[in-house]
C-alpha cells in the first residue's frame, strides 16, 4: 500500500504532481492511502513505501480536463480527510471516461461538487461577514472559517481594501497587509482582536433600525446567518431583543386591531348614520359631541361636503344651518341648485372644538383626522353614487382627494375622479363670513362664480 | 487620501448622530431593494481610493425579518411635503423628523464600508423645499463619495421624479443603479394613496433613464472612454395589498415596466402597517406569501420562459395566485394535458415548466443525459426532491400513470400549513 501525505492542506500544486505520478504509474485508488499532514498516519503502520515517480512520457498521457481542475482547487480547501482520495479517484476514473465529469448524476462527480459547493459558501461567508475594528490604526478581524480558504481569499480583501492597513486573524494562520504587501502570520486567538470599536454601536443601532419588526422571517435569517458566526458579528448580539420586541409587537397588533378594527362597511345609509353615531377612533369621535351625518336624497346627483359640523349643527344634528348654513343656502338659491336635491355631508362627522367663556370655539381637524374620517365618507359616496361633488374649502377637498389643495389654485374648474365623478372645489362659506368690505364682496362673487360652472356642471349631465 | 478615517472618531461622537442615524434608517427600511449585484467589476488594488465590486452581490448581514442587508440603507431626510397615504413620511404623519447632511452620510458609508459591514449606499430622501433641491442633495452625496474619496463600491440612488429631467441624468453618472417607485400598481391606487404624485410624471422619468441607460451602452461600445452610466441598471418598486389590484394586474403591470424601461427588477413590497397609519389604508396587511408568490411569478417570466398572460393563468377567477402552492405548480395543474416530461428527451423550455426543476437542476439533467438514459434516481439525485416531480415526469424507468389524472393531485402536493402563517 503506498502513502500519499498532502503536506499543505490547500496546495494544489503539490496534491496534482502526487496524483499525476500515481496515475502515470498505474496505481489504483484502492492501492493509496491519502493522508493529511507530515507525520504518519498510523503509528502500527509499515514504513511508507515511496511514491513511484513515472516517466515524462507516461505524466503526459495524463488527463485532466478544465472542469476537473477548477473543481478540484476548490474541494481540496474542504477540511474533509476523503477530499484527497475522491479527487484521485476521480482522476483515474477520468482516463478511461474522459467525460465524467459532465455526468452530475454520477455519485463521485456529485460527492466533489459538494464539497466544492461548501467550500464556495464559505469563501463567500468569509467575504461577507469578517468584521474589521480599527485597533491602533489598523483594520483587526478575528474569523473562523470551516474550511481551508484564508489563503484563497486574501484577494478578495486586498482588491477592496488595499489603502488601509489590515489583519485577518484565524485559528490556522494569520494574513496581514501592510505597506502594500501581504505577510504571513502564525495562529492567533480571539483576544488579538479584543478591542473595542465605537463604530460598533452605530452599526448595530442601523441593524436594530433596518429590521421591520412587522415581518419576523427568523428562518429566512437562520440559513442564510447560522448561529455560528454570530459572536463575531457586533450587530447580532441585538438579534435576541429584536426577536422578543416584534413578537410582543405582533400580539399587541392583533389585540388592537380586534378592538379598534373598522366594522364591516354598512350597506345602507341608516346603518351608516349609525355606526357614525358610536364611532370612537379618533379624539374628535371620543369627545362627547354628537355625530351629524349627510342628509338628502339617497341617490342625488350633486353631493356637497362641508367640513365638520359647527355648534348649530352638532345642536340641531342636522348639517349646515347655522349662519355658514345661510350663506350656502342663499348662494345654491342665486346659482339655481335646489338644496334640497343634493346630499349635504361632511368630511368630519364630529365637532372638533375648544371650550371658551363665549361658547364652544371651531377648531380645524387635523390632516391626520379628516383622513380617519375619510371611511365614513367613502362609504357615503359609494352608496349615494353622485355625479358632481362639491367640496366647499379645503377639508372636505382633502376628504375628497387624500391631499390638501391650493384652493385659489384649484377652485371652479372640474376634477375628474377615478369613479367618474367630477369633483369641484370651492371656498368654506363661513370663509366669507370672516373677511369684510371689498374683500367679502369679492369672495362672494368668486363663490357665486363657482356655484354657477358647479350648475351649468350639473345641467350638461343631469 | 489617509490610509484610515480620522473623521471616524468625530462622527461617533457628533450630536445625535446615532439617533438620527436610528430615525433615518428605521424610515428608509420600507424600500425592499438592497440588491449590490449586476455593475461593472472594480477594484481598489493599486491603493489608491476604497472599495470594490465582484459583480455578485455580497449580505453582509441579515435582519430577523429575513431580509439580506447588504447596503446602508439611509434617508437624507425624512422630512418631506408630500403626504402619501402608505408612507411612513408623509407630511401629515408625527413621527420623529431628522436630517443628515451630505458630509455626514459620506462619513457614516466608508466607515461602515473601511469595517466591511456594507457593499455601499443606497440613499434616498424624502422632498424637502423641492424635489431638484432634494436630487441636487443626493448626487452630491454621491460625487463626494466617487471624487474626493475615490469610492469603487456600490452606490444606488432613489431618483425623485418630479425633479428635473437633466438632475435624474446626472444621477446616472455616479450611481451603479438608480431606482423611480411606481408606488401602486394601477394608476386609480395613485391617485387614491400618492395625491401629490403623477402617474404620467413617473412614467417618463423611467423612460428617460430607460434611454439614458441604452445611449450610455452603446457610446461605451464604440468609444473606450464614453462615460458610465448607471451600469447596474434600473430598477422600481411596487407596494402590494395597500390597494385592490389584483396579482393578475400586477403581474400586466411588472410586464409592462420590464418591457417598457428594461427594468432591472421589480420589487414587490408586502404593504405593512406602518405606525400612525392613515384610515383609507386597509387594518390588515397582505399575507407575506402573497409577496413571495408574486416574486415567484416574476422569476417564471424573466428566467423561466413563461409569457404574462401564461402567469395569469395559474391565478384564479378573481385574479389572485393562490398562496398554498406556487405558481408554477398551479399552471402545471391546470394545464395536465401538457405533462408528463420525458426527461430523457423534451427540449429544454418543457423541463423548465417541470414542478420542481430549477435553472440548475434542468442544465445538470440536459448535461447528464448526453452520457446516458437518465432514471428516477439519476434526477433525484440532481434535484433536492423528487417527491413533486414524480406526477410530471418520464425517465428510463418510471411512468406515472394514474398520478397525472388524480384529482386530489394538487392537495397531495400542497405543503402543510406552517406555523409562520398563522401570523401572516
Amino acid at each position: 500500500m503506498i502513502t500519499a501525505r498532502q503536506a499543505v492542506h490547500e496546495d494544489f500544486d503539490g496534491w496534482r504532481e502526487m496524483a499525476r505520478h500515481l496515475v502515470a504509474a498505474g496505481v489504483a485508488p484502492d492501492g493509496v492511502v491519502w493522508t493529511d499532514g507530515d507525520a504518519p498516519a498510523d503509528l502500527f503502520a509499515t514504513p511508507d513505501t515511496p511514491l513511484p515517480l513515472a516517466s515524462d512520457a507516461a505524466l503526459h498521457r495524463v488527463r485532466a480536463n478544465v472542469g476537473f481542475l477548477d473543481l478540484a482547487r476548490s474541494a481540496l480547501m474542504h477540511r474533509a480527510p476523503e477530499r484527497l482520495g475522491l479527487l484521485y479517484r476521480l482522476l483515474w476514473r477520468m482516463q478511461r471516461a474522459p467525460r465524467l465529469m459532465q455526468d452530475a448524476a454520477d455519485a463521485d462527480v456529485r460527492a466533489a461538487a459538494r464539497l466544492a459547493q461548501a467550500v464556495r459558501r464559505d469563501i463567500h461567508k468569509m467575504r461577507a461577514f469578517v468584521r474589521f475594528r480599527l485597533i491602533d490604526a489598523r483594520y483587526v478581524a478575528w474569523f473562523e472559517p470551516d474550511h481551508a480558504i484564508e489563503r484563497a481569499n486574501a484577494r478578495f480583501f486586498i482588491d477592496r481594501f488595499a489603502s488601509q492597513p489590515w489583519s485577518i486573524l484565524t485559528p490556522r494562520l494569520s494574513l496581514h497587509w501592510l505597506e502594500g504587501r501581504l505577510m504571513e502570520g502564525p495562529p492567533a486567538s480571539p483576544d488579538d482582536a479584543a478591542q473595542d470599536d465605537p463604530t460598533e454601536a452605530l452599526w448595530t443601532s442601523y441593524y436594530r433600525a433596518i429590521f421591520n419588526p412587522a415581518r419576523l422571517k427568523t428562518g429566512a435569517m437562520l440559513r442564510e446567518m447560522p448561529r455560528k458566526y454570530w459572536h463575531n458579528l457586533p450587530e447580532a448580539r441585538a438579534i435576541p431583543e429584536l426577536i422578543a420586541g416584534a413578537q410582543a409587537r405582533e400580539a399587541a397588533m392583533i389585540d388592537a386591531s380586534a378592538s379598534s378594527a373598522a366594522p364591516p362597511a354598512p350597506q345602507t345609509l341608516d346603518d351608516l348614520a349609525q355606526a357614525v353615531a358610536t364611532c370612537r377612533r379618533c379624539p374628535i369621535g371620543a369627545n362627547g359631541t354628537r355625530a351629524v351625518m349627510g342628509e338628502g336624497p339617497a341617490d342625488a346627483a350633486l353631493m356637497i361636503v362641508g367640513e365638520q359640523p359647527g355648534d348649530h349643527e352638532e345642536r340641531a344634528g342636522r348639517p349646515f344651518v347655522g349662519p355658514a348654513g345661510a350663506v350656502l343656502n342663499a348662494a345654491l338659491a342665486q346659482a339655481g341648485i335646489d338644496r334640497a336635491a343634493a346630499r349635504i355631508t361632511n368630511a368630519v362627522r364630529h365637532f372638533k372644538h375648544t371650550p371658551s367663556p363665549k361658547g364652544r370655539l371651531h377648531q380645524t381637524p387635523s390632516p391626520a383626522e379628516i383622513d380617519h374620517c375619510r371611511w365614513w365618507l367613502e362609504a357615503e359616496r359609494a352608496m349615494v353614487r353622485p355625479r358632481h361633488i362639491l367640496a366647499l374649502g379645503a377639508s372636505a377637498a382633502r376628504a375628497i382627494l387624500g391631499r390638501t389643495p391650493n384652493i385659489m389654485a384649484e377652485r371652479g374648474q372640474p376634477i375628474p375622479l377615478p369613479d367618474g365623478a367630477t369633483l369641484w372645489i370651492t371656498a368654506h362659506p363661513a370663509h366669507l363670513l370672516r373677511l369684510e368690505g371689498a374683500a367679502r364682496a369679492a369672495e362672494q362673487q368668486r363663490f357665486a362664480d363657482d356655484l354657477a360652472r358647479v350648475a351649468r356642471g350639473l345641467g350638461s349631465t343631469a | 487620501m489617509p490610509a484610515t478615517e480620522s473623521a471616524a472618531p468625530a462622527l461617533t461622537r457628533r450630536a445625535n448622530v446615532m439617533e438620527r442615524l436610528a430615525i433615518l434608517a428605521d424610515a428608509a427600511k420600507y424600500d425592499a431593494s438592497c440588491a449590490s449585484s449586476g455593475t461593472t467589476r472594480r477594484n481598489s488594488r493599486d491603493g489608491k481610493g476604497l472599495g470594490s465590486t465582484t459583480g455578485m452581490g455580497i449580505c453582509h448581514a441579515y435582519a430577523p425579518d429575513g431580509r439580506c442587508i447588504s447596503l446602508l440603507k439611509l434617508l437624507l431626510t425624512n422630512h418631506c411635503i408630500f403626504d402619501c397615504h402608505y408612507c411612513v413620511n408623509r407630511k401629515s404623519a408625527n413621527g420623529p423628523r431628522a436630517a443628515f447632511t451630505p458630509d455626514e452620510v459620506v462619513e457614516l458609508t466608508l466607515a461602515f464600508y473601511r469595517r466591511n459591514y456594507i457593499e455601499g449606499l443606497f440613499l434616498s430622501s424624502g422632498i424637502r423645499k423641492s424635489s431638484s433641491a432634494t436630487m441636487e442633495q443626493l448626487i452630491e452625496v454621491a460625487r463626494k463619495l466617487r471624487q474626493e474619496h475615490g469610492f469603487a463600491g456600490y452606490i444606488h440612488l432613489k431618483t425623485i421624479p418630479e425633479a428635473e429631467p437633466e438632475l435624474v441624468a446626472r444621477a446616472g453618472l455616479w450611481a451603479d443603479r438608480v431606482s423611480i417607485n411606481v408606488e401602486l400598481p394601477t394608476d386609480d391606487g395613485l391617485f387614491r394613496l400618492a395625491p401629490d404624485k403623477n402617474a404620467g410624471q413617473i412614467a417618463d422619468a423611467m423612460g428617460q433613464l430607460a434611454d439614458a441607460i441604452t445611449d450610455a451602452r452603446d457610446a461605451k461600445r464604440r468609444f473606450k472612454s464614453a462615460p458610465r452610466f448607471a451600469p447596474g441598471g434600473q430598477s422600481t418598486q411596487m407596494i402590494v395589498g395597500a390597494d385592490a389590484a389584483s396579482d393578475s394586474q400586477i403581474i400586466t403591470r411588472a410586464a409592462g415596466l420590464y418591457g417598457d424601461y428594461g427594468l432591472r427588477r421589480v420589487y414587490y413590497s408586502a404593504f405593512s402597517p406602518i405606525p400612525q397609519a392613515s384610515a383609507v389604508l386597509p387594518l390588515q396587511r397582505p399575507p407575506l406569501m402573497r409577496e413571495h408568490r408574486l416574486y415567484q411569478s416574476d422569476w417564471l417570466m424573466r428566467f423561466y420562459g413563461y409569457a404574462p398572460e401564461e402567469v395569469r393563468q395559474a391565478a384564479d377567477e378573481s385574479g389572485m395566485l393562490p398562496l398554498e402552492i406556487d405558481p408554477k405548480l398551479a399552471w402545471a395543474l391546470r394545464f395536465r394535458e401538457q405533462f408528463p416530461v420525458d426527461v430523457n428527451r423534451a427540449p429544454k423550455e418543457m423541463l423548465l415548466r417541470v414542478p420542481g426543476l430549477g435553472l440548475r437542476a434542468v442544465q445538470a439533467i440536459l448535461n447528464a443525459r448526453r452520457q446516458r438514459r437518465l432514471t428516477l434516481a439519476d434526477v433525484g439525485r440532481l434535484t433536492v426532491s423528487i417527491k413533486k416531480l414524480r406526477p410530471f415526469l418520464v425517465t428510463a424507468d418510471w411512468r406515472p400513470t394514474a398520478l397525472i389524472d388524480a384529482a386530489d393531485l394538487r392537495a397531495r402536493l400542497t405543503p402543510p400549513p406552517r406555523q409562520l402563517e398563522l401570523f401572516a
